[in-house]
């Protein structure tokens, strides 16, 4: 391998696993970890400098519930110091008084709030949290009176896909910059509960016609994002933008990792800040260093023209579906088993259970073991 | 209940800003101006940094073409195509402010 490697720009901080709601797509792993693993105060602090230090410009504070951190305005006034913008990413359920105007005053750049439905029964279902949705409205609202940005993030499947068209009203009633319609990506808990939420095929392409037409009508008043679903479609996604490329995460104990799934990728061992430093890390981590560049790809990604475009895809997408994380991701229509995705959205959907009869997942301590989910 | 936002339109009289979570920024590990926004960075090239940095919330579209014309010694309206075209497409990502 000699790819010449750059600094990492953007760093995800998974600062709790804890979190008041229990969403079936949940990307943090299955073995959650408890607040008696979390990294303190200080070394948060530290890692944050070492980030800074490395060339970071964006962290990402996210979770579980970051908000549940009751330093988090203390963390985000380090990153303030360091000039390195910050972006809260929040369920906004049961945010105390006052805290978003300390998180605006100790110099947050942005908050974004996820909401399970645009339809209050649809979120509180989703979440398993009654009563969830009406306090997102209000998280919404003081955010806004505190004058910061705005992004609604709205994570799609097969019990809110229809809803679409009233997320983007949702995110354009509460003043939001952006919206992001992202389609669930099947890792971690999404991958236990895929079957119930894999969405039908026709559902997925009206998505697309509706995200397109009000992307073109909404220029200049919200900007939308969309992630499209992998398993339809035709090329991957340059997940992470490249396996440690130019962005990495930490996990609420410090483990340091190029992506929240690469846990599940058995032959990987991984480091924790604190044993090494970030830039140690980043640089030598045999496992930042297995799929970085293109050196390491197998055909059909090592001849292929888009290989510096999505970098061969996930990687532990090809675990998980092709048992080889050195595989083309599946989701390209180059892999030999594409065909696979196919089968596995037929296969969801030919078990899918009639609506409110789903029996999901939830995401809790201790909700399940490690499934067998290897097709 | 909140008015909706409303797409601007360029025009000369337009006094351009950086919206609040928009941000320049140099970067002294990569030796450049970065533009940090929510979930991107942008890393625009020199005349592109000229224009923003006059986004200051004061000057006119107007003002900016004449400046930047007397700056690249060339005339406004070579400068101008390029400024609007510039503004509107930033304005349209909600970058910039009109």
């Amino acid at each position: 391998m000699s790819e010449p490697f750059l600094p990492p720009i953007g760093m995800l901080a998974e600062l709790t696993h804890r979190c008041p709601l229990q969403c079936p797509y949940c990307s943090n792993p299955l073995e959650l970890l408890k607040a008696n693993r979390e990294l303190d105060t200080q070394t948060w602090l530290d890692l944050f400098s070492q980030a800074a230090d490395l060339g970071v410009l964006q962290v990402h504070l996210s979770g579980g519930e970051p908000t549940l951190r009751r330093d988090l305005e203390q963390l985000i006034a380090g990153l303030s110091a360091r000039g390195v913008y910050t972006n809260l990413i929040t369920a906004g359920v049961g945010i105390a008084e006052g805290r978003i105007e300390a998180f605006a005053e100790a110099g947050l750049d942005h908050l974004q709030l996820s909401f399970q439905g645009a339809r209050p029964a649809t979120t509180d279902r989703i979440g398993n949290h009654g009563g969830s949705h009406e306090k997102k409205l209000e998280t919404a609202r003081r955010a806004r009176a505190a004058g910061l940005p705005l992004t609604i993030n709205a994570p799609i499947h097969r019990h809110n896909i229809e809803e679409v068209p009233e997320f983007i009203d949702l995110a354009l009633s509460l003043g939001a910059e952006r919206l992001e319609i992202a389609n669930v990506q099947y890792a971690g808990w999404a991958l236990a509960n895929r079957d119930m939420l894999m969405p039908e095929r026709a559902a997925v392409e009206r998505q697309a016609d509706i995200v397109a037409a009000a992307q073109e009508r909404l220029a200049g008043v919200m900007n939308i994002d969309f992630v499209t679903p992998d398993y339809f479609a035709i090329y991957p996604k340059p997940c992470m933008g490249g396996w440690a490329r130019d962005a990495f995460m930490v996990a609420p104990d410090g483990t340091v990792l190029p992506c929240h799934a690469a846990q599940t990728i058995p032959s990987l061992r991984f480091e924790r800040f604190g044993e090494r430093t970030l830039a140690e890390i980043w640089t030598d981590s045999p496992a930042f260093n297995a799929f970085r560049g293109t050196g390491w790809m197998q055909e059909p990604c090592r001849s292929c023209e888009r290989r510096e475009v999505d970098w061969g895809g996930c990687r532990c997408q090809a675990m998980a579906i092709a048992g080889d994380a050195a595989a083309t991701d599946p989701a390209c229509i180059k892999s030999p088993i594409h065909n696979h995705m196919a089968i596995l959205i037929d296969a969801a959907l030919a078990q899918a259970a009639p609506e409110g009869a789903e029996s999901f997942i939830f995401r809790r301590i201790g909700a399940t073991t490690r499934p067998d989910k290897s097709a | 209940m909140m008015t909706l936002r409303e797409r601007a339109l360029v025009s000369m009289q337009s006094v351009p800003s950086l919206p609040k979570h928009v941000r320049i920024q140099y970067d002294p590990v990569r030796h450049a101006f970065a533009v940090l926004s929510p979930e991107k960075v942008f890393w625009p090239n020199e005349i592109s940094l000229d224009i923003l940095r006059r986004c200051d919330g004061r000057s006119t579209v107007g003002h900016i073409i004449a400046d930047l014309a007397s700056d690249y010694d060339t005339d406004q309206e070579a400068v101008a195509a390029d400024v609007i075209a510039f503004l509107r497409e930033w304005s349209d990502k909600l970058l910039v402010k009109l």
